[in-house]
């Protein structure tokens, strides 16, 4: 091999070479990805369309759809908001402790889903930290809402700043202080001047928040209390399904929840290729 | 407010832009120190002070005890082999994705990002779909005494689909930016393609493999959705350390699942530091995973 394909000798061998690498790559990747999608929409439509449209029609599916649009709509909205904030102070200002909170935005990444909702029973629980507060206050966290709401906020953390930071740092502050020094406010600066040019990153952002959340299990299993109707994702719809052996069921759910995330996907990579256009630009 | 503000940097503009307005920036400060001290730092003490609350023997035997340990052995050594394979494939794919062309190269390159897309427990119970004993695919390599699902080759399949992307998306920029011009050198002097790819190619993107095995490691480590379908869950066999811990929680034995998720914290929390530093020596600290 090290001899035979030399310089200007047999460029032949050499496609050959590339081709069979080719060849390699494109049938791991469609073992892996695409061979488990083609199985579980041909197990689905095996069953026939009228099965399907039964499961997902069904009140449980229903309105397990609509909590998790709901909770990833929420989470999302509080992510965007706090995130860039924390993008801002983590590319803009400079202070003691600002490489503590930079750590702390990849926690999220490195924590299972399982530990970040026990966290939250750990906080919220019977015995939990914050308990007495929440009780004196009339709420229910954990095996309600606000605590599926905080799982799904936990884990999509770190997506938007992750995303807007480094798009941020390359925003130039000339066109900022120009806007403040004519007498733009802060705030209307940002909308005018910064937002603009950090929209496509904060898009993709959002979108990777939004697929994030729609997709979570670990954390949300473990705070929900899976009431179903009541407190149980469209994720946790597909787990029970599966417990109760109504495997039609939960292929059903499983089908569409891949739609829905192939539609992110696509919204995903055209924002990447704008990102990407204006980082160079 | 705003116009006495503008007056002051109209007079001093620039340099004096960002002290002029201290209540905003410490507004900020403020609120992203409390919203990632409430949201990450504080659950966090909560599992340390959990895991340890009956001494550093009590946290020992929690880890050590059969159970616990076969999983986070398993968890250990599947995350291993993972990693390993992601190392080759994933470097192989960029670097067909990068220096070739060929017809369906777009949508391959989408399709790498599915597993950050779709739902991990929809993985699962896709691969179930395909590889399940009663399927098509399942049944014949059942026949031939392979069990994929319900053990562990469904736990290493299930993994290898999950952190497929992080080696590719780590790898890809670096060779992309990477200079073409002593590639052609070496190959003009007569050193073979793998010795080329071998010699100057590897070097300049090893860093970059680094990176993304360790954060697909990281990944490995921590998966729940697509395992708790795929494994089978059998104490002792193919039972991992997330769903050990998920276990835990639901027969509320709460230490045990703070300590093993201490472990597992440590372990990935190590990694992202390593990743960091790496990032940071070689880019910006903005890259993201």
């Amino acid at each position: 091999m090290s001899q035979g394909e030399k310089a200007g000798r047999g460029p032949m061998r050499a496609r050959l070479g590339e081709w069979a690498l080719i060849a390699i790559v494109v049938l791991y990747a469609a073992g892996l990805l695409l061979a488990p999608l083609v199985a579980i929409v041909w197990g689905s439509l095996a069953e026939g369309l009228s099965a399907f449209a039964r499961e997902m029609t069904s009140a449980d599916a229903l309105s397990s759809l609509k909590l998790t649009l709901v909770m990833a709509v929420g989470a999302t909205v509080i992510n965007t908001v706090f995130g860039v904030c924390i993008a801002w102070v983590l590319v803009r200002d400079n202070f003691w402790g600002r490489r503590i909170l930079n750590g702390l935005v990849d926690m999220p990444f490195a924590v299972s889903p399982v530990i970040a909702g026990f966290m939250l029973i750990l906080l919220f629980g019977r015995t939990g930290w914050f308990t007495p507060l929440t009780e004196a206050l009339g709420i229910k966290v954990v095996f309600a809402l606000p605590g599926i709401l905080l799982a799904t906020v936990f884990i999509s953390l770190p997506f938007v700043i992750r995303e807007v930071a480094p798009v941020l740092s390359e925003v130039s502050l000339e066109q900022e202080n120009a806007a403040f020094t004519i007498g733009a406010s802060r705030l209307r600066t940002f909308w005018h001047v910064t937002l603009p040019a950090i929209r496509w990153g904060l898009l993709y952002g959002v979108s990777l928040t939004f697929a994030r959340a729609v997709g979570e299990i670990g954390a949300v299993l473990v705070v929900s209390g899976g009431v179903s109707r009541l407190t149980e994702t469209s994720t946790l719809f597909i787990f029970r399904s599966l417990d109760d052996r109504n495997y039609v069921g939960a292929n059903a759910m499983a089908v569409l929840l891949a739609a829905i995330s192939f539609v992110i996907l696509l919204v995903i990579e055209t924002l990447k290729k704008r990102t990407e256009q204006t980082q160079t630009l | 407010m705003r116009s006495a503000q503008a007056n002051r940097n109209a007079t001093k503009p620039m340099a004096s832009a960002r002290a002029s307005l201290p209540w905003g920036k410490w507004g900020l400060r403020g609120t992203a120190f409390l919203y990632l001290g409430f949201m990450v730092a504080l659950p966090l003490a909560a599992i340390l002070r959990n895991g340890f609350s009956d001494g550093l023997l009590a946290f020992r035997a929690d880890v050590m005890n059969i159970t616990a340990f076969a999983a986070l052995k398993l968890t250990l050594v599947t995350a291993v082999v993972v990693t390993m394979v992601n190392a080759v494939m994933g470097t192989l794919t960029a670097y067909v994705l990068v220096r070739f062309r060929f017809p369906g190269k777009g949508v391959l390159n989408t399709m790498i990002d599915m597993p950050f897309a779709i739902p991990t427990l929809v993985t699962g119970v896709m691969l179930v779909a395909l590889y399940g004993p009663q399927r098509t695919l399942g049944a014949w390599l059942n026949s031939h005494g392979i069990q994929v699902i319900f053990a562990t080759p469904g736990i290493v399949l299930a993994l290898l689909v999950i952190t497929y992307p992080f080696v590719i998306r780590t790898v890809q920029p670096v060779l992309m930016e990477a200079e073409r011009g002593q590639e052609e050198a070496a190959y003009t002097l007569g050193a073979s393609k793998w010795t080329t790819f071998r010699r100057v190619v590897l070097p300049t993107i090893a860093p970059a493999i680094v990176t993304g095995s360790l954060l697909s490691f990281a990944r490995a480590l921590g998966e729940f959705g697509s395992i708790v379908v795929v494994a089978g869950n059998i104490p002792g066999v193919t039972l991992t350390a997330p769903v050990y811990i998920y276990g835990q929680i639901e027969s509320q034995n709460q230490r045990g699942a703070s300590a093993m998720s201490i472990v597992l914290l440590a372990l990935s929390f190590t990694l992202i530091v390593t990743v960091e530093w790496l990032q940071g020596r070689n880019r910006s600290s903005y890259v993201s995973g």
